[in-house]
This record gives structure tokens, sequence and C-alpha cells, in this order.
């Protein structure tokens, strides 16, 4: 039956069940189209946070001095940008990926929810190669694992949610308004330094720290760190903070995305 | 309501904005300018402003029995595309409705969603997947594809080191193994060679054949002869005529919808070295003197150039090469080759022509055609040469050996005179 809808519909997730093979098939495309005609291939997951860390690692060790208690400077710095990494590439690669797949949008039927999702999935496989490095670090600087890194799962999990819950209402207005391309990677840089990622939670002053703990990627940094190599504090209410937030931004993405589709074809 | 009926289609309409959606996609600056403005526009009583709204499609109503085969004729911007882009799902009516009972599998386009990065095999899952096959599926069909597609040896090669034929082709065997209940095809038949249109129609019809209701848009009016009982034709969004194929078509051909075809050139356009021969307009007319992009084989085609001579030009000859679609050269022909005409334009002057020609019926096969223009004196200059001026389609409805529904080959048909004697 097709007619015209109209205001909120439902989320049809029983049809995006239907596609899940299509879902599979396009974060294997993603992945294997990512580095095609490169020369070092998949080692740019590794080569790119491993550049990033040196950067981060010299302007706010050695110009800033910024101390990281007692975890190496190189744990400190790479722990924290693998998940906000995967939460970065997840997002923008999403917001985007409405628009470059317009092609398939205008000619074939499916949940156009696939696209995004497959966006975000096909993230998931730089942040594990780039996991197995972070994995020998630790093994280098002999960090060792304590018994909070059953967190970890979650705190992916939570990244991922967040990143296609902001992808989903980006990916939309992009299809509307292209501005959204040029404003998402200013928004990720001013993101980045917002989140504890070469400082620690604590150069933020006490009394500011609920606040800035909004910032959903707080609670995702801190805890991914804390999960790796334990130390107190227990960022309990940042972890708390970020699966709320991520929730209720998935949720409301995905009936926003829904209320916009209808008029995806048409508007590409 | 008979249960036999897998699509029902009632008062379906598309409405689009035009402005907001032709134009360019509108900016955030856009979206705020308009958001401070309007509540001030209310506040002051103005009306708001009326964004400029077309029906792509209006009023229409049409049912389809399981197994049947329907055809969909218009020209361009009748609202063909835009009924089977509602019908599958892609784009919401704006009133109406669309019922449809079954799978539906819609081939807009072939090789919708192919990498050119990715290897042909990797592609054939993904535009598998796409088209909305079962992995499963398409691993049962995959020799099948590969072998019907005839590209086996380029299977793990990148579909950009692919030529445009065999891209083709392997695109169109994934579509060609979608097996839904209700199938919706636009317009793939108009690329590609003539081999590869004649294994379209062949797997189409084969399609057709297993009882699947099919739905077939079309500008090759053969086509949709020989693949469909019955067709709607659709003007202007609406539908204007529904009857059996054959009827269809004929409605379709002699109500001048079909689409006017001349070139012309405009000032700009003509390279300086042309001068002082200046080209105005190239056309083709049926014998009506309907200015139409689709002629019918069985009446002769009038070719007419017009042009301006700034001064007078000795030698000139101004002539037309035609092709097929495919490129091959048909004939070439001048408006000085009878000796005659030669005689008396040894020198053609200063002036505004026209030199007409024409082709007699029963003289091409169906297809598509393409006229070059050329004007030059021979062995001292060429003023002016464009390959592909112009294109128009034949139709062969009519035809000697119609009789039989296979695709004649060669881009001549001509009727010929043939006697059958008994030998004692």
């Amino acid at each position: 039956m097709l007619k015209p809808t109209k205001g909120w519909i439902s989320l049809n997730l029983g049809d995006l069940w239907q596609y899940r093979e299509l879902v599979y098939f396009l974060t294997w495309r993603d992945i294997l189209v990512r580095y095609k005609q490169t020369l070092l291939g998949a080692a740019w997951a590794i080569i790119q946070p491993l550049m990033q860390m040196v950067i981060f690692n010299f302007l706010f060790g050695n110009m800033a001095e910024i101390s990281t208690g007692e975890v190496p400077r190189t744990i400190f710095t790479f722990s924290a940008l693998l998940p906000w990494n995967l939460f970065s590439k997840s997002l923008s690669d999403a917001s985007r990926s409405l628009v470059s797949n317009r092609g398939m949008i205008t000619k074939v039927y499916f949940p156009r929810l696939v696209i995004p999702l497959a966006s975000i999935l096909s993230g998931l496989v730089d942040f594990l190669i780039a996991f197995v490095i972070l994995a020998g670090m630790m093994v280098y600087y002999q960090v060792s694992v304590t018994s909070t890194i059953w967190i970890l799962p979650l705190v992916i999990l939570f990244t991922l949610v967040l990143a296609l819950g902001v992808g989903l209402w980006f990916s939309a207005w992009n299809l509307h308004y292209r501005d959204v391309g040029y404003f998402i990677p200013f928004l990720t840089q001013f993101w980045m330094l917002a989140s504890p990622i070469a400082y620690p939670l604590s150069e933020i002053p006490q009394q500011w720290q609920t606040l800035y703990m909004i910032n959903p990627m707080v609670g995702v940094v801190e805890s991914f760190r804390w999960a790796l190599v334990g130390g107190d504090p227990v960022p309990t209410l940042a972890l708390i903070l970020t699966g709320g937030i991520s929730i209720v931004v998935l949720v409301s993405g995905l009936f926003y995305f829904r209320r916009m589709e209808r008029t995806f074809a048409d508007t590409v | 309501m008979n249960s036999n009926i897998v699509v029902k289609v009632e008062n379906l309409g598309k409405q689009y904005k035009i402005g907001a959606v032709v134009d360019r996609s509108p900016t955030l600056r856009d979206a705020i300018v308009r958001a401070v403005r309007r509540p001030v526009e209310v506040l002051r009583g103005q009306a708001l402003p009326r964004k400029e709204i077309i029906w792509a499609l209006r009023n229409v109503s049409f049912e389809v029995e399981r197994g049947k085969v329907l055809g969909i004729i218009g020209r361009n911007g009748a609202g063909k595309s835009t009924l089977l882009k509602v019908l599958s799902r892609i784009t919401e009516p704006s009133e109406g409705y669309a019922r449809i009972t079954g799978r539906v599998g819609s081939l807009l386009e072939v090789g919708t969603g192919f990498n050119p990065e990715l290897t042909g095999r990797e592609n054939i899952f993904l535009n598998g997947a796409i088209l909305g096959m079962r992995r499963s599926e398409i691993d049962r069909k995959f020799d099948e594809i590969v072998e019907f597609s005839g590209v086996e040896k380029f299977i793990e090669t990148p579909v950009k080191r692919y030529s445009s034929g065999m891209y083709l082709r392997l695109a169109f065997s994934v579509a060609a193994h979608l097996e839904p209940e209700i199938l919706v095809v636009d317009e793939v038949l108009a690329v590609g060679d003539a081999e590869f249109q004649r294994r379209c129609i062949g797997k189409m019809s084969e399609v057709a054949g297993e009882g699947r209701t099919v739905l077939f848009v079309s500008h090759n009016m053969s086509a949709v002869i020989r693949l469909t009982e019955e067709s709607i034709v659709l003007q202007n969004g609406q539908m204007v005529y529904r009857a059996p194929t054959q009827e269809a078509v004929e409605f379709y051909m002699s109500s001048g919808y079909s689409q006017s075809s001349e070139r012309r050139w405009s000032l700009d356009e003509i390279p300086d070295s042309a001068k002082p021969f200046r080209p105005i307009a190239l056309r083709v007319k049926d014998p009506r003197g309907n200015i139409g992009d689709v002629v019918r084989s069985i009446e002769p085609l009038t070719v007419e150039m017009e042009y301006e001579l700034e001064e007078d030009i000795q030698g000139l000859r101004v002539g037309i090469y035609l092709l097929t679609m495919r490129g091959d050269l048909v004939f070439v022909s001048f408006d000085t080759d009878s000796g005659p005409e030669y005689e008396k334009f040894g020198t053609r002057p200063a002036g505004r022509y026209v030199s007409r020609c024409q082709i007699p019926a029963d003289f091409f096969n169906e297809g598509q055609y393409v006229i070059g223009i050329n004007a030059s004196s021979y062995r001292v200059k060429r003023f002016f040469q464009e390959e592909h001026a112009l294109s128009f389609s034949i139709d062969s409805m009519g035809a000697p050996g119609k009789q039989w529904p296979e695709v004649r080959m060669g881009s001549v048909r001509p009727r010929l005179n043939w006697q059958i004697e008994e030998q004692f």
C-alpha cells in the first residue's frame, strides 16, 4: 500500500531487519573501497592515529606540559584517540553517506537507514586495527589491564550509538542543505578540543566538570581510558550522561530521519 | 476485490515544487531567512509566497492482473518515470494510492550501486543485494549470472577496467536474474549495442513468459509491441489512453506526442572556421510534415538542412552522414550528387538555402539512427562538420518480416520483390 504519509511515522524497524544483508554488503563495500589504490592500504588505519598522537604529545606534553598522571603519555593519548576517531570518522562518513549514495536512492527502494548504518559499521574496522596497536603499546609500556575492561564493549557501543544518532540528523540535513558538509570539519575539530583527549578530565576546574560532561564524548573517552588502564576516579556520572544522551540523540535522530526519508529521492 | 489484481492504482498524483527541486539545493541561509520572514509576513497579513507546483502525475488510475505485462508509453516528461518511481517505493505519491500485492523488483537503471573499484565478482554481490536479492540467492545464481554476461575472464578485474559494453552486460545480467513477483522496468533497453538489446529483449520476454507481472516503460515501440499485450499512454502526467498495445502505439504515434527533433545552431556554437557557411537547422520530417523523433519505417522520411551563405562559395556540397547508434556508417549523400544539380550549383551564390532529400519508405530497420552533417568544397575546404547533429528512431511496425517476432539484424530493411517459383 503506497500512499502519502503525514507527520511522524513509525520507525518500521522490521523493514530494516529484512534488509540486514544489504547493511552487511554496503559495510563490506565501504571497507573494500576505502584503501583501494593506496600504497599503504589498511596501514593508514594505524598511521593516522599515530601521527595525531605524536602531534598531541608534542603540543600538550612538551609545550603545555600537562600532566597525565601515572599513565604513560603515549598510552594516555592513543587510548583516547581510538574512540574519538571511531566517533568522528563514523560521524562524518554517515553525514555524507546519503549524498554520496544518491545514485542508489533515486533508483532503488530500500530502507534509507541502511546507508548511514553501514557507514558507521565500516568505521569499526579501522578502530579494531588500531586497537591491536594499542594492545601492543600496552604490552611494551607494561601497563597491565585491569578488571574494568568489561566495560569496553559498552563504551564502544555508546560511541557508535552517538555517532549514528548525530549522523542521522546530519545526513538528512545534508541532503537538503549541503552547508552541513562544510560545517562538519569545524564541528569535529571543536568537539575534539572539548573532549579530554590530550588532557585529563582533572584539568577541568571542579565546579565546571558536570557541565563539561554534557559533552557525551567526555564519558566515552574517560571511560575508555579508565577501562584499559584503571585509576580513579571512576567516571560513573560521565558514563551515565553519555549513555542517556546517546540514546536520546539516536532515538530522535531515527524519528527525524524517518520523517525526512520520504522526500529524499525528490531532493537529492 | 478481485484477488487476481496485483497492482491497483487509484487517483495517483505526484507533485514537485519547482524552484526548490530543480534549481539547486536551498542553503541553510535561505531556510533561516525564510524562518525569520515568515512570521513577519503572516503578521502583516501578506500572503505566503507561492511556490510553483507542477504535477508530474495526476489522476492516474489503472489495475494490472497477475501475470500481465503492461506497457507504459509517452514522451519525455509525460510522467512515466515518476509513475515507476512511485510504484517501486522510491518516492511517495502526493495523493491517491497504489496497492501492490507481492514483492516488487525495480529496474530503473542497470548497474545501480556498481563501484568502479570493485571487481566484477564483488559488484555482482553488491548490486544483487541492492536490488533486493538474498545472499544465498546470489550464491546460487552466481555462475549463471557470470555466464550470461560473458565476462568470465574478467570477473576478478575491477570494473573500471571494463569496456562500456562489458560493464553493461554484467550489470544487465545481474538484473536479469532478479526474480520478483512484480517487475518494474524503465528504459533499460535504450542503452547498449544491438546485440545487447537483442539479449535484453529475449530475457524480458522469458520473464514475461514465466507468468510474472511486468510494468514496462520504453521508447522503443517495437520492444513494447513485442513484450506487452496492453499499454497505457501518458501525457502531461495524465493517463490518456489504455488499449491493446498495437492500438495504443498507433494512438501515440499518430497524435504527434512524439518528441520533436530538430537541431538548431545558435551563433556562438558555430566556429569561425565555418565562414562563410552558417548552418541554421537540421530536421527530420515524416510525410505529414511533423518533425518527430520517431518515424515509421514503412513511410518515407525527409531530411532538411537549412543554412545561409554569407558569400558565394565555389563547388559547395552539403550532405549527410547516416550512422547507426553503434556508429556504423550506413551511407553518405550530398546535395550535388546528381549531375544536373552539380552543373547548376558550380558556384553557389550568397543567400539562404534549404537542401532537402527524401529517404524512401522501407529503407531503415528499426532502431536509432544518427545524422551528421558536412559542408565542404571538394579538395578545397571543409567548412562545417558535425558528426552527431541529430538522432531519430525508426519504428518497424508493418515492415516486411514482422510476422516473425525475432529481431531482424542489419541497419536496412528493404522490401524486396521476392518471387518463389516452383521448378519442374
